[in-house]
């Protein structure tokens, strides 16, 4: 028998974005709160010897330890998932601040046609420009309902940008002025101009100058160390829970956090969740938490896997189409870019900070023409210069060997005169491509892993083709002396690193039929569960997921606290 | 190595750094590194002392045999030549050698459980053997190779026959049952680079001479002094043994 704790108004199973600022904005609204975070706890001081190549971006100290649990993966139903018994295509945070802590900070808000992608695109286009297996539905809200939420999670974070001259309309300026600009994003801007594109530079949660949000807390500017993306910041400059949200719903006295915490169930009665039940895993004691609000803030597979695992919602059937947990899984389509090489200049690459680069968005959402195109959507193109680290980096020219005498003279010669143009593609869901509980694979416990069906279909492979011809004209024109172009896109591998902008498994709508959770992220089967995450999104748009996560965060943050004031029920 | 006349910035110890910046720290976020920092006491001034014997040139996994097989392979992958030093003399094969002993040689945080089966290319790596045990059976696949073929063994040959034997490796040219010759290449390479470029704290890129050659100039503190710069500015590097004792 489990043992039982006293029951508390909120649960929040993991604290990272998701669960930090939910644990922020209740306790101000004065509910009890308890954070289950299955890692350790993490501050500042953990990172003074973080400048380790090896240990965190190559072996990923910070990740999920997959020996304990993983995700398993086929391309298609006719062939048998395999566990991902490595790491590659994206990594799962764990610890407390999750996947906020080693994140880059690229702080993208996604474009008005997101919102409304099926309705606007038939609108434009023609209801025959989607393909049949292509499930794109509207989000259930809209970019103008969704613009105060971006407002708070960037005023949240002091958000360092300029205003992006093709996307949505914006209330305020970003609370602080951009990133400084290197020699090379300068030589992109240039070009990109030069091309008629509309280059900005990226919205950055590195902080441009110290900050100190409405929340009191201040933080200072970013040293452009180089060691960002999959490293914690030792300055405390770059965006993360653990030097945001967690300090401030800690120190209203109203939030607990038990670390090394796993949960396991969500408990549930008729229509309603009861409480969970975790096991602690420095003892193995099984426990219940009983409370009034269940909130899943555990990522998109977590958050998909404990619904199934507890039996609640409706699972989704890719034969009929019917269910809707585990619909629209969706990725990144990130191999589209282009490197150029410049035998005349060397840059200062090992310098950078994870959201230091320039963007443009002329290729992205419906801002370009798809008539006669087969593909609908795009892709954000970047430079970024985020810290070249030395083992990882090893650029060389088309047809030079992989080892060797020419090899080492020219990775060496190219190590700071390599440029990478890159193309975040957005990614459509297909009726095919879901979330479910694997029937052969167990994690450290003995439940089922999560396993994704998923693969690159003709949409990606075109966008693709369409967006590395484009990095490669920018590189051109910024005078590349050669330029290699990635436009084979090839078949989802899960071996090579790509993003962790995983997406869908327990998505938005407007109604139950089409959608998990309404637009509050309140579950439509279990009006007292709320699962927060990427997993919400319907599709994934050409840009990083976090600000809109953590908009989706505060709008549910405002859902849960008008639920549990009312009389109950859905709130939309 | 170090082009001290062209370097335009002076590594700068932390606490100096710090210092320096009058770095604001969070305001709620109590200490940090750099804070905590500020306070620990200055080390004692350096003294000019003989050079000690390097200590961590000390195998923990590999019989002698295996270490210079992979030592010879690391040099054809990272060579010597006139931009400076090859894999052997930055320690690359003690590299491999000590990562072997620990958790990755043990893929003690990867998902190891069974059923093993044979999958698509796409699904990664799906054998039980741990990597090891993959450098147990390629080593000695090495110089089974080379036996038959020039009746030496790896380490033993001309360096373009080492080259010969690498390329059957890679295109997996050697057919072999229990491994898979390319998968092994790779790893090869991989941890070959690796112990070129990694901190010496893990006993490869001696000397940081691995990331002289690459212009890089190791884990400094911050570079906002560069960021903007046009001309390239070069530094000499350091490591993580300056962090704690910088
Ligand atoms: C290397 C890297 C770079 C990235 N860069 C960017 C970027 O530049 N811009 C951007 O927008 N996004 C970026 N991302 C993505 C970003 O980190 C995520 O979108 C974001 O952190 C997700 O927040 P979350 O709270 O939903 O999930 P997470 O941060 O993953 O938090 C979930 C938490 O739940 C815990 N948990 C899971 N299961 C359980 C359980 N059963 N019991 C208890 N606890 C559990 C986990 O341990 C974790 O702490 C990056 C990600 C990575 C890995
Ligand atoms: S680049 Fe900036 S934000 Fe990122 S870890 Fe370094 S100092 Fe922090």
């Amino acid at each position: 028998m489990a043992k039982k704790l006293p029951k508390v108004d909120v649960v929040i199973v993991g604290v990272g974005w998701g669960g930090g600022i939910i644990a922020q904005e209740l306790t101000k609204q004065g509910l009890t709160v308890v954070g289950l975070e299955r890692g350790k706890e993490r501050k500042t001081e953990d990172y003074f010897m973080v400048h380790d190549e090896l240990r965190y971006a190559l072996r990923y100290e910070l990740m999920q330890d997959l020996s304990k649990e993983t995700i398993t993966f086929r391309s298609n139903t006719r062939i048998r998932a395999l566990p991902m018994r490595q790491y590659g295509s994206f990594l799962i945070g764990t610890g407390l601040g999750g996947a906020g802590v080693h994140w880059n900070g690229q702080t993208f808000r996604f474009l008005p046609y997101d919102f409304q992608i099926r309705s606007k695109t038939i609108e434009r286009y023609g209801e025959k420009k989607i393909p049949d297996n292509m499930t794109i539905q509207d989000w259930g809200i809209t970019y103008d309902e969704m613009e105060p939420y971006y407002d708070r999670f960037e005023k949240l974070t002091g958000i360092s940008g300029e205003e992006n001259p093709l996307g949505g309309k914006r209330s305020s300026p970003y609370p602080t002025p951009p990133m400084k600009q290197t020699p090379a994003m300068k030589m992109f801007a240039d070009a990109a101009t030069k091309l008629k594109l509309h280059p900005y530079m990226m919205p950055s949660a590195n902080l441009s100058q110290q900050y100190t949000n409405e929340d009191g807390v201040s933080r200072a500017a970013c040293q452009y160390c180089g060691y960002c993306e999959r490293f914690g910041c030792e300055y405390g400059a770059k965006a993360d829970p653990v030097v945001t949200v967690i300090p401030v719903a800690k120190k209203s006295g109203k939030f607990e956090i038990r670390t090394h915490s796993h949960v396991r169930r969500i408990l549930h009665t008729g229509n309603k969740a009861t409480g969970v039940l975790y096991t602690d895993v420095t003892t193995g004691e099984e426990i219940e938490q009983p409370a009034d609000i269940v909130v899943l803030t555990s990522y998109v597979f977590n958050n998909a896997r404990l619904l199934l695992l507890s039996k609640l919602g409706r699972p989704y059937d890719p034969a009929t189409g019917k269910g809707v947990i585990g619909k629209n899984y969706a990725y990144q389509v990130i191999r589209g870019g282009a490197t150029g090489f410049f035998e005349e200049k060397e840059f200062n690459l090992y310098a950078g900070a994870g959201s230091l680069g320039m963007t443009l968005d002329d290729y992205n959402g419906d801002n370009f023409d798809h008539s006669d195109l087969k593909f609908i959507h795009g892709a954000s193109i970047s430079f970024s210069q985020t810290g070249q680290r030395p083992v990882a980096n090893n650029p060389v020219p088309k047809g030079t060997p992989n080892w060797g005498k020419d090899f080492k003279a020219a990775s060496i010669k190219y190590f700071n005169r390599a440029l990478g143009v890159g193309a975040q593609g957005s990614s459509m869901p297909f009726r095919q491509h879901f979330l479910d509980l694997d029937p052969t694979y167990r994690d450290a416990f003995g439940d089922p892993l999560i396993r994704i069906t998923f693969d690159f279909e003709e949409q990606d492979r075109q966008l693709a083709a369409f967006t590395a011809d484009k990095c490669g004209e920018i590189l051109k024109e910024m005078g590349a002396t050669q330029i290699d172009v990635r436009r084979e896109l090839g078949p989802y591998d899960i071996t090579p690193y790509q993003s962790t902008h995983n997406t869908g498994g327990v998505i938005m709508g407007a109604s139950p039929d089409i959608s998990a959770v309404n637009n509050y992220l309140q579950m439509w089967d279990v009006e007292n569960l709320f699962v927060i995450g990427a997993s919400a999104f319907p599709h994934n748009s050409g840009y990083n997921p976090t600000d809109t996560v953590g908009a989706l965060a505060y709008r549910a943050a405002e859902g849960i606290a008008k639920y549990a004031k009312g009389s109950g029920g859905l709130l939309v | 190595m170090a082009q001290t006349d062209e370097r335009q910035e002076q590594p700068v110890s932390r606490r100096k750094f710090l210092k320096n910046s009058g770095l604001v720290l969070g305001g709620l976020v109590v200490g940090g590194v750099a804070g905590s920092l500020l306070k620990t006491k200055a080390p004692p001034a350096p003294q000019a002392a003989p050079a000690a014997p390097d200590f961590n040139q000390a195998l923990m996994y590999f019989t002698p045999e295996q270490f210079r097989v992979v030592e010879a392979a690391t040099e054809r992958i990272f060579p010597e030549d006139e931009h400076g030093p090859g894999a052997k003399t930055l320690g690359a094969a003690y590299f491999i050698d000590h990562q072997l002993a620990g958790d990755w040689g043990f893929n003690s945080r990867e998902y190891m459980q069974g059923p093993f089966y044979p999958g698509e290319a796409t699904q990664g790596y799906q054998g039980r053997l741990k990597r090891r045990e993959i450098f147990d059976i390629g080593i000695q696949e090495m110089n089974n190779y080379s036996t038959a073929k020039h009746q030496k063994r790896f380490y033993e040959l001309e360096p373009n026959q080492q080259d010969g034997v690498l390329k059957a490796f890679e295109s997996d040219e050697v057919k072999l049952t229990t491994i898979s010759a390319s998968g092994f290449f790779k790893m090869l390479r991989a941890s070959t680079l690796e112990g070129v470029y990694a901190d010496p704290l893990y006993g490869g890129n001696k000397n940081m001479d691995g990331w002289r050659m690459k212009n890089y100039p190791g884990n400094q503190m911050a570079y906002t002094q560069v960021i903007e710069q046009d001309k390239f500015v070069k530094m000499d590097p350091v490591s993580l043994r300056d962090h704690q004792h910088g």
